[in-house]
């Protein structure tokens, strides 16, 4: 658990990280390098930008392939299967990040705590 | 031809020889000579004089996609930039086969435009969001898929310096 959380919670390198666009090549210019970041980003981003990311499984690829968040990503495809859109999906996604950050966290141990700061 | 400072000097000869170049650049130096009613062999001379010029800069080939098998979609990429980072970013993208070309201008921000083809949309997509958006200086991209062009041409020179070319 400790060694999925630390992947999870760290920050990627620029090329690794989540750039939204609203469609096909239009890029919002705001981007997140950490679960954390992506968490703040969902709170003011074009609901046009999650709805686009949200029905091509970009979230769910980047989060179980980048950071290494199977459960993360199976949470989010349940969105995705609903058909949840507006508001509502921003209000659920997060939700459901900002909930599974705080578990991630909570498991954390101490010693990798560290670690990261340091990274 | 004549030389002042960097600037080269085309007389109308050498323009008329560019003209059929441009129009068809297989053409033979006997073929343009003839039309124009001077020896190849001074046609020969100045297209020589303009190649070590660099006037004309190279030859090339405008293969049609469609009946090749290629279909590709082509899009109009425009990025706006840090300023510190436009040169930067611009150089850059010369750098990848899938952009076509490159400027930069300038209206209310600065920004970069660029022709870019791709597979179809899904490759277009991901290359603009896997190796254009994380360039640092990247402040936003808009992009336009081309859907129909209208018309496309090269630059033609125009017959006399400073007067437009009537249309034959």
């Amino acid at each position: 658990m400790v060694v999925s959380s630390s992947r999870t919670l760290r920050s990627v390198l620029r090329e690794e990280a989540f750039y939204f666009f609203t469609s096909i090549g239009n890029y919002t210019g705001q981007s997140a390098a950490s679960l954390d970041e992506f968490l703040q980003k969902i709170k003011d981003i074009d609901i046009k930008s999650l709805e686009f990311h949200l029905f091509r499984e970009d979230f769910e690829k980047w989060i179980s392939q980048t950071l290494g968040d199977n459960q993360l990503a199976q949470e989010i495809k349940i969105l995705r299967t609903q058909k949840v859109v507006g508001n509502a999906l921003r209000d659920r996604l997060y939700f459901i990040v900002s909930r599974r950050l705080k578990e991630l966290k909570s498991t954390f141990a101490p010693k990798e705590r560290a670690q990261l700061s340091v990274l | 031809m004549k030389s002042k400072g960097q600037e080269v000097i085309l007389d109308d000869l050498d323009r008329q020889i560019l003209r059929f170049l441009q129009a068809n650049a297989k053409q033979t130096y006997t073929e343009i000579g003839s039309k124009l009613k001077v020896a190849h062999s001074t046609v020969y001379d100045r297209i020589q004089k303009m190649e070590e010029n660099g006037i004309i800069k190279k030859y090339e080939v405008i293969v049609d996609r469609e009946k090749v098998g290629i279909p590709l979609i082509t899009a109009q990429m425009n990025i706006t930039t840090d300023p510190k980072e436009t040169e930067n970013i611009a150089k850059k993208l010369t750098n990848f086969s899938q952009v076509l070309e490159v400027s930069t201008s300038f209206s209310e921000e600065l920004v970069i435009l660029a022709e870019v083809v791709a597979k179809d949309q899904a490759e277009l997509h991901s290359f603009i969001a896997k190796s254009i958006a994380p360039l640092p200086g990247v402040l936003r991209i808009r992009t336009a898929i081309v859907t129909k062009k209208y018309k496309e041409e090269r630059f033609s020179l125009p017959f006399r310096e400073n007067g437009l070319r009537k249309k034959e």
